[in-house]
């Protein structure tokens, strides 16, 4: 407690630059994933490939991706470029499948309903395919927030700091104190992404809690 | 107007579904599609707004052909009404009935007004506005798919069995209340049914398909129960066809007076009336409201002395409510009012037979000079209803 106490600028420093690494990503590879998704759906020829391609991404072991990736990006190894990159990715891996199959659970008629009714393609996603699965792309999204949580301390290993520095630190010294607070800090912050998705889910999809009150 | 011209829709599987359809749907009246499960019938109506394409002859609206116009345009202007009613389910009751017109660019406040206007046209309390599809019952669903489907004022509407997923009693409602609202509106209407029932009552003309997708017969309903062209026809639609074409026959008939009292009238009225059995009992405003007997009378006639087992029937209606009204009376004479609801008389079951034959020889008459006569309503594919159905 003591330690924590005195070290309470820098754990506020790293939980802010680990939810930036963490988070950000989980924008960006959502507005990957949603075309990619999209597509999936769209043409039963791309599903296959770009369900188990994507899929295939999350197996990459994240300790390589982020030692090979500053080569291929022609980035320095500590540019935090290279874990947002890497993260991005990650979330795509889990998301594409979840945005293909949210879009996959609209009921029939509501699809064949709003085809006569005369929507064309792109708005008949934006209006009606996307909005009603976002009670599915929001439960995947749940699930990479904390797995974006989870890997990005990895990143600690070469170097980048974040939450995951207090575990090396630690590891080095062989000291309970900032390992201890470093996982109860990456559970604060996971806990508080699945709030604020839970909360944003809420307010976009009024319609699920209106049950039979007549 | 809709015109399917030899159209035929093979699907890439090599099933045929529809096979050289030819028919008219004219203009401001109900044309149905019915007949078994998978001859073809929601594959004929989805040419129609090109949900499915033919892959032979065409179909015109109006004299256009409707592969010339851009197929979101087209759906745009012609209304669907489906089974299940499809609504968003995250769409208020309001925002779906305004999708149409908010599609076709309509400002907000006016698609709010016409969706408000349309909930009323439909029967729909305002207060349902805010509320979710999920939060509705199957037949209040069904009505704001109508209400959906007109929001824009199409000309066209299509429906796609959309009273079928609702129990009897809502799906009886929802007829009539829908043949009063065409009443009042006046669309081209292609609707699609596998109950005859429905067909008959619903349809200015009926096509009974069968399977393969061709056209059986395309005749106005009564036709169809007095004159089936063909076995199948015949089996499809049913027994008792003599009996309901009935259903269909207007004709003068013979009326008795027959002595009635006012509701709270003692029982020594009633004897001072008749000494029959049954007294027929009138409200205020000469309505009728029930037979009543004297003898179980205790004090005055009130409205639970009366036995409601008695239908009604008015002079203009179709012979068979006045068959009905004197089968179903417990006097065995029919009660008849006027188109205004006002007690006109009683009739008897044996005082409509004569009528009832007369009728029948007349159509038989008249469908005998159609057969002779070429290009007469024998001929599938050509028949144009002239004469509205008296409603
Ligand atoms: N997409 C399709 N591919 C192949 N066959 C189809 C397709 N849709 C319908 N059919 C077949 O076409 C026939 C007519 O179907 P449909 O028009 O739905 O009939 P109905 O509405 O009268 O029940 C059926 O035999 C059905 O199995
Ligand atoms: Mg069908």
């Amino acid at each position: 407690m003591d330690w924590f106490t005195s070290h309470l600028d820098d754990v506020w420093r790293l939980l802010v630059v680990h939810a930036y690494l963490a988070g950000l990503p989980l924008l960006l590879g959502l507005l990957v994933a949603l075309p990619l998704g999209w597509l999936a759906r769209r043409f039963s020829w791309a599903y296959p490939p770009l369900i188990i391609g994507t899929g295939l991404l999350y197996t990459l072991p994240s300790l390589a991706v982020f030692i090979l990736l500053p080569g291929i990006l022609h980035t320095r190894i500590l540019d935090p470029v290279n874990v947002l990159v890497a993260m991005t990715v990650y979330t795509v891996a889990l998301l594409v499948r979840t945005v293909a199959d949210g879009l996959g659970a609209i009921p029939e008629d509501v699809r064949l309903a709003a085809n006569a009714m005369g929507y064309r393609p792109v708005r008949r996603l934006l209006g009606v395919e996307l909005p009603l699965a976002v009670p599915v792309i929001s439960a995947g999204l749940r699930v990479a927030a904390v797995s974006n949580v989870s890997i990005v301390s990895v990143a600690a290993i070469i170097g980048v700091e974040q939450l995951g520095s207090l575990f090396t630190d630690g590891f080095n010294r062989a000291f309970f104190p900032p390992i201890v607070t470093g996982i109860l800090a990456c559970g604060v912050l996971a806990l508080l992404f699945d709030v604020v998705i839970v909360v944003l889910t809420r307010l976009m999809t009024p319609w699920t809690r209106a049950r039979a009150a007549s | 107007m809709i015109r399917f011209e030899s159209v035929t829709k093979e699907y890439p599987d090599g099933t045929v579904a529809v096979d050289a359809l030819s028919l008219t749907a004219p203009t401001g009246k109900i044309t149905v599609l019915v007949g078994p499960s998978g001859c073809g019938k929601t594959t004929s109506l989805r040419m129609i707004n090109r949900m499915i394409e033919p892959t032979g002859g065409r179909i015109l609206i109006d004299d256009r052909d409707t592969s010339s116009i851009d197929s979101a345009e087209l759906r745009r202007g012609i209304g669907y009404v489906i089974q299940h009613a499809g609504l968003f389910p995250h769409r208020t009751i309001l925002a779906n009935i305004a999708t149409v017109p908010l599609l076709l660019g309509w400002d907000r406040a006016k698609a709010t007004s016409r969706a408000l206007e349309l909930m009323d046209r439909v029967g729909l309390p305002q207060s349902f506005a805010k509320r979710y599809p999920s939060q509705l019952s199957g037949g209040q669903q069904q009505r704001v798919g109508v209400a959906r489907a007109l929001a824009a004022d199409p000309p066209v509407m299509l429906m796609d069995e959309p009273f079928s997923a609702v129990d009897p009693i809502v799906r009886e409602q929802l007829q009539d209340e829908f043949l009063r609202l065409q009443g009042e509106i006046g669309k081209t209407i292609v609707f699609v049914t596998h109950d005859i029932d429905e067909a008959i009552k619903l349809g200015d003309q009926v096509a009974v398909l069968r399977v393969g997708g061709r056209l059986a017969q395309l005749a106005a309903p009564e036709e169809l129960l007095s004159q089936p062209v063909d076995d199948f026809v015949a089996d499809f639609v049913g027994r008792d066809r003599g009996y309901r074409t009935l259903g269909f026959r207007t004709a003068s008939f013979p009326t008795s007076t027959e002595p009635t009292v006012r509701l709270g009238a003692t029982v020594e009225e009633l004897r001072a009336v008749s000494n029959d059995r049954w007294v027929l009992v009138l409200d205020d405003n000469d309505h009728p409201v029930g037979w009543v007997e004297p003898d179980r009378v205790d004090g005055s006639v009130s409205r639970d002395a009366l036995h409601r087992g008695g239908t009604v029937a008015s002079t203009d209606g179709p012979l068979r409510q006045a068959l009905d009204a004197a089968l179903s009376a417990p006097s065995g004479r029919g009660v008849i009012v006027g188109p205004d609801g006002v007690f006109v008389g009683t009739v008897r079951a044996r005082d409509l037979i004569a009528p009832i034959e007369a009728s029948a020889a007349s159509e038989r008459a008249a469908a005998d000079a159609a057969r002779t006569e070429p290009g007469g309503s024998g001929e599938p594919g050509d028949l144009v209803v002239t004469e509205p159905k008296a409603r």
